[in-house]
Formats: structure tokens, C-alpha cells, sequence
């Protein structure tokens, strides 16, 4: 027979599921867990400065491992503060665990002092939640909460545990199972053999592979499916890494900031065999105009998603790892010299163009020399911009997991907490954080974390001055009215990671950029780099808003951008 | 548990109507997830029930909504929602809804 308290049951079972590290902030409303959490001989706690921080630092640990993180949070500001990560989780489809504190249960309902409805704000934003009444139910709910968080499409679960649960004690016998999980299996042989054929007879088929690739570790699985019908393969933002980007079947990212080529490759697809994928509108631009031409094969483990935005020919609802190795024998050997030479012609006649990609202070030129200088294990975290899309174009992206980036939501403030989880999950490797001078400061209490943690980081800020995307469509569709995109203020982002204890360097200061750059990023523990970038940098091509993905503005070959 | 009626059907509205009829886990949070998914995705819910059933265990849900094309998207939604355990749908009014308009007039 066992006996504890709510808070005891809890932690027991955290590291029951094999959770040895947990991000988050103490309160009134969640001491007993963390006087639980201090007993732990295997779970170590990570302080964050900001509730967000500690949501993000979990994702970083989930995103980059695949497995369920947690965090904890206290009620009230504690709770809403870490909703943004969780919704940010929930967009895409990241197993993160987030426990609340709560007030007593005798308070909830009278407006008590750091009482908010954090199950009712919840229910939006996670793929299920709950209110935990007694201790014993925690016995049950914290096995589900695992057990949804990563079955079938991965995504987060929020336990409200209010304060006398925490603290009630409760005897059981046998300590829970773990729960297993179910398969989702919907398709037939049939429908197999169907998309084998579809795929065995389309003329011009290409490969979209989106971020449930990683979910379901079918990298390998799409690149031999690919390698084997020589099937042209697009991926998404969160799909970048499914096949290394030099890879001879490889286009580049689709959608809104895409190389030319690829887009007008999917204009002239007459099949596309979708994995793991939504039809995400900046994937797509405007879906009614999306690949006209096309029949689609629509591989997804979550049904919803299926006929949601396009209607698919064949849908194959089930893991996409396993589909895709089904599919292999059955699909035939082909070589497709036509397309392939279509799609090459389509690559020199509109290529992906990289202005200063030599110059190691413009921004290609920037993340490529980064790129040279860390190897394929290291993990690349971006916060949401400018710097974002041009990670996402220019970075030599070679392996699943590899990128980090917020992709549904787009938050910025993202890149440093998810980079610092990222790099306390695997602390050999070197983790860069690339940032922009508006994103770092939606998260830069954290740097004093990084430097509590002593994680082998590099926070590269490419610092424009201003909000820079949102800029850039002032400049292309507001007539260049600029109007609260621009920073009056500089910030003195070196002096300010000193100030946190961090060491700092300013590339647009060095003599020796590269040199500089490559001793700061070759020396453990973190550190700032800062990089002073024009204004009017802008990430091209670019699909307006709502347009059709073949209305590229920008980004020729041999213009001047 | 309560009755909570979204949007008066008004008189003269014969849009094809379907009618959803789902089982779902009997606690206080239950009605907020269901009704919570039709705002947020936008499906138009025209009434809804909800009374336990199972000794308390379960309940069982009613939600009439107007037909248009939606049906099989709301459904696939509804069958993600983890405390929904089973979902039917009738594609046409159904007797339950009927059987209550007396209730639902003006004066």
C-alpha cells in the first residue's frame, strides 16, 4: 500500500514516464508540487524568469528529442503567461505536458487572488485538458495525459491541479500502468494499391512532405519511397530536414517564401502525394488556385485534416511512416527522365537566388558561413522573421529535428527558450538560436537562464532595427507606410547579454568577422552574436497574402533585389 | 446539466437540417469542449441537449445544425474531442428537436 500526497502521486508518475527535466516558475497555488519536485532524486528543475519561457523550454526538449516534455506554472498570471507556448505547441502538434497550479477548490468560482479559468482558457489551445477534484483521480489522468499528448497527431495536455489536491493524501495498491497506445489504422489494402497506381501512372507526381514526418520518424521511409519512383519532394517549414536539402530529388521549402522553381514545380504537378501535411495557407497561398492541375494523395493520422482544405482522391489515414513503407513494394522503379528534366530546367531558369551569400554580415551569407562552421548534429533554433524565412531558404538543412522553428503560430519569442530546452536535452551538441532584434526581446529574460544553465548556445540576433516582415508588407502593400514597424530606440543587445553574465560579441564591430564568428561559436557556453543588418534586407520571393503561390514578388534571377 | 439553445431557428427556415447525436463523458467541463469546437471552426449549431444517461456516467448530446457540406468535417472534429466516446448523424430533421419547437416560440 502506498500513501502520499496529490503533489508526491504527481512527481512519482513524472518520473514513472521517464521525465528527468521540468521547466517552470513557483507560486502559491503550486508550492506542493515543487516541495515534491525538491524530493526528486532524478527529475532537476529548471528556473525559468517568464511562465512563456518555461512552455517554450519545453517544447525546445519535446521538439528536439520527440518525446513528452512538461512544465509547470503557478495559477492565475502564472497560467495565462504559458498559454501562448502551449497554444504555440498545439499548432504544431508538440507533445508538451503543462501543469498548473490551482487555487483550492473551495475557492475556485469567487474570484480568489490569482484565480483565473485555466481549464476554460485551455480548451482552445490543447488537445485536451483537465480540471483534476481529487488526488486519486491524478492516479488516472497523468497516464492520460501522456498517453494523449503522443498518441496518433502529438499535441499538448494541461493539468489544472488545484492547491488542496496537491495536498490531499491518497492510499492505492498498485502503482498505475502505463498506458499504451492505440493505433489508428483507416485505410484498406485497397487504397494501397490505389495511390500505388495513381502515383505508378502520374506524369509530373511530386512528394510534399510536412512536420508529421518527424512525429512519426518516416524520414528514411519518404526518401526511399522518393529514391525509388524518382519523385520530386517539396517539404514545409516544419518539413525541413525530412530530406536533406542537397538531396538530387530535393526542392526547396514551398509556399510564401519559396524558391521560384519550386512553386511553378507544383503548378505543373499532376500528382501530389501529401505526408504529414495540412495545406498550411502559407504553404499553399491561395488554396483554390493550389496546384491546379493535381490529384491528391493525402497521407495523415489525423482525420480531420483529410478533405479539410483540399479534397484528396486517396486518403490514407493512419501513421505515415508505416503507409509510406507500404507503399514502397508497391510502387514501381522509375527513373521519370521528363519531369526530372522539367524540373531542372525550371531550377536554372528560376533559381533560388542568394544575394551576398559570400558576405558573412549580409544575412545569407551570415547563416551560411554558421552552417559551415557547426556540423549536422547541431540544432538550429529561430525565433519568427525575417531571419526566420532566411534560415528556412538558406540553411543546409540535412536531417529531421534538426530545425526548430514556431511554424503554425509564429510567435515571436520562441528561438531562445525552445534553443535553451533544446540544448539542455542534448547538452554535448552545439545549439544555435538565430534571432531578430523584435523576437529577442519577446523572450530575453531567458538569457539569464541560459547562463544559470551554462548551455553550449549561440544566440545570433540579426538586428534590423525594426519589426521586419511587417515592415516589408508595408513596403509592398501599404505604399510604404511605414508605421510602428520601425525601432526609434537601439537597443545595445551586447552590453545587455554582459548585463546577464553572458559573453557577447558585435560582428558589425570585428575586424575579422568570420574569425570572430567562428571563435564565439566554437567556444562552449552561451553567447550573444550580434549582427547589424540594413533595414531593407527583405526576404524574397515572396506570395502576397491571399494570392496564388505563381504570384512571386521579387527575387529574379540576375535583378537586383 | 442544462439546456443551452445558440441560435433560434426562425420560423419559415426549412434549411436542410441535420441532427448529431453523440455519447460523450458526463463531467462539468464536457459542454464547454463540444460547444467551444463549434465556435472556434465556425459550424453553425442551431440547438443543442444534454442530459446524463448511464447512471451519470455518460451523457448524451443533441445538436442540430444546418446541413451544408460541413456535416463529415464536424463529425471528424467532434470524434477527436477525447470525452466524445461515439457520433451518429442524421441528415434530416430529427423527432427529438421536433418534439420540443412548442418550447421555443415567441410568447
Amino acid at each position: 500500500m502506498h500513501k502520499m500526497n496529490g503533489a508526491e502521486v504527481t512527481i512519482r508518475l513524472l518520473e514513472r514516464y521517464g521525465i528527468d527535466t521540468i521547466a517552470g516558475i513557483p507560486g502559491g497555488s503550486n508550492l506542493p508540487l515543487y516541495d515534491a519536485l525538491s524530493q526528486s532524486g532524478t527529475i532537476r528543475h529548471i528556473l525559468a524568469r517568464h511562465e512563456q519561457g518555461a512552455g517554450f523550454m519545453a517544447q525546445g526538449m519535446a521538439r528536439a528529442t520527440g518525446r513528452p516534455a512538461v512544465c509547470f506554472a503557478t495559477s492565475g498570471p502564472g497560467a495565462t503567461n504559458i498559454l501562448t507556448a502551449i497554444a504555440d505547441a498545439k499548432l504544431d502538434s508538440i507533445p508538451v505536458i503543462c501543469i498548473t497550479g490551482q487555487v483550492p477548490q473551495a475557492m475556485i468560482g469567487t474570484d480568489a487572488f490569482q484565480e483565473v479559468d485555466t481549464y476554460g482558457m485551455s480548451i482552445p489551445i490543447t488537445k485536451h485538458n483537465f480540471l483534476v477534484r481529487s488526488a486519486k483521480e491524478l492516479l488516472t489522468v497523468i497516464p492520460a495525459a501522456f498517453r494523449i499528448a503522443t498518441e496518433g497527431r502529438p499535441g499538448p495536455v494541461l493539468i489544472d491541479i488545484p492547491k488542496d489536491v496537491q495536498l490531499e493524501s491518497v492510499e492505492f495498491e498498485n502503482r498505475p500502468e502505463i498506458l499504451p497506445k492505440s493505433i489508428l489504422k483507416n485505410y484498406t489494402d485497397e487504397d494501397l494499391r490505389q495511390a500505388a497506381m495513381m502515383i505508378n501512372a502520374a506524369e509530373r507526381p511530386v512528394l510534399y512532405l510536412g512536420g508529421g514526418i518527424m512525429h512519426s520518424e518516416a524520414s528514411s521511409a519518404a526518401i526511399n519511397l522518393a529514391e525509388k519512383n524518382a519523385l520530386p519532394t517539396t517539404m514545409t517549414l516544419l518539413g525541413l530536414g525530412a530530406m536533406p536539402i542537397d538531396h538530387p530529388l530535393a526542392l526547396t521549402m514551398l509556399g510564401m517564401h519559396a524558391a521560384r522553381y519550386t512553386n511553378l514545380v507544383m503548378e505543373e504537378c499532376d500528382l501530389l502525394v501529401v505526408a504529414g501535411a495540412r495545406f498550411d495557407d502559407r504553404a499553399t497561398g491561395k488554396i483554390a488556385e493550389f496546384c491546379p492541375g493535381a490529384k491528391v494523395i493525402h497521407i495523415d493520422i489525423d482525420p480531420g485534416e483529410v478533405d479539410k482544405l483540399r479534397t484528396a482522391q486517396v486518403k490514407l489515414v493512419g501513421d505515415v511512416g508505416a503507409i509510406l513503407e507500404e507503399l514502397l513494394p508497391l510502387v514501381e522503379t522509375m527513373k521519370r527522365d521528363k519531369w526530372r528534366a522539367r524540373v531542372a530546367t525550371l531550377k536554372s531558369e528560376y533559381p533560388f537566388v542568394m544575394p551576398d551569400a559570400d558576405n558573412p554580415l549580409m544575412p545569407y551569407g551570415l547563416i551560411r558561413r554558421i552552417a559551415e562552421i557547426v556540423d549536422d548534429d547541431a540544432i538550429i533554433a529561430t525565433d519568427v522573421g525575417k531571419h526566420q524565412m532566411w534560415v528556412a531558404q538558406a540553411y543546409p538543412f540535412r536531417r529531421p529535428r534538426q530545425l526548430l522553428t514556431s511554424g503554425g503560430l509564429g510567435t515571436m519569442g520562441f528561438g531562445l527558450p525552445a534553443a535553451i530546452g533544446a540544448s539542455l536535452a542534448w547538452p554535448a551538441r552545439t545549439v544555435i538560436c538565430f534571432s531578430g532584434d523584435g523576437s529577442i526581446l519577446m523572450n530575453i529574460q531567458e538569457l539569464a537562464t541560459a547562463v544559470e544553465q551554462q548551455v553550449n548556445l549561440k544566440v545570433v540576433v540579426l538586428n534590423n532595427t525594426s519589426l521586419g516582415l511587417v515592415r516589408q508588407q508595408q513596403d509592398l502593400f501599404f505604399g510604404k507606410r511605414y508605421f510602428a514597424s520601425e525601432y526609434r530606440n537601439h537597443v545595445d543587445f551586447v552590453t545587455i547579454a554582459r548585463g546577464f553574465g553572458m559573453q557577447a560579441i558585435d560582428l558589425g564591430e570585428s575586424v575579422d568577422p568570420v574569425a570572430d564568428l567562428t571563435a564565439a561559436i566554437r567556444r562552449e557556453g552561451p553567447c550573444l552574436i550580434h549582427v547589424p543588418i540594413a533595414r531593407t534586407e527583405e526576404v524574397y520571393p515572396m506570395v502576397p497574402p491571399g494570392a496564388a503561390n505563381i504570384e512571386m514578388i521579387g527575387g529574379e534571377k540576375n535583378a537586383d533585389c | 446539466m442544462q439546456t443551452v439553445e445558440s441560435k433560434l431557428v426562425t420560423a419559415g427556415d426549412n434549411r436542410n437540417k441535420a441532427v448529431l447525436e453523440l455519447t460523450v463523458n458526463n463531467h462539468p467541463g464536457v459542454m464547454s469542449h463540444i460547444c467551444g469546437l463549434f465556435s472556434r471552426r465556425v459550424y453553425n449549431m442551431e440547438g443543442i441537449l444534454c442530459m446524463p444517461i448511464d447512471d451519470g456516467r455518460l451523457s448524451r448530446v443533441w445538436i442540430r445544425v444546418t446541413g451544408n457540406g460541413q456535416l463529415e468535417q464536424i463529425a471528424k472534429q467532434l470524434r477527436k474531442l477525447e470525452d466524445v466516446q461515439t457520433v451518429r448523424y442524421h441528415e434530416a430533421e430529427h423527432e427529438v428537436f421536433v418534439q420540443l419547437e412548442d418550447y421555443f416560440r415567441v410568447s
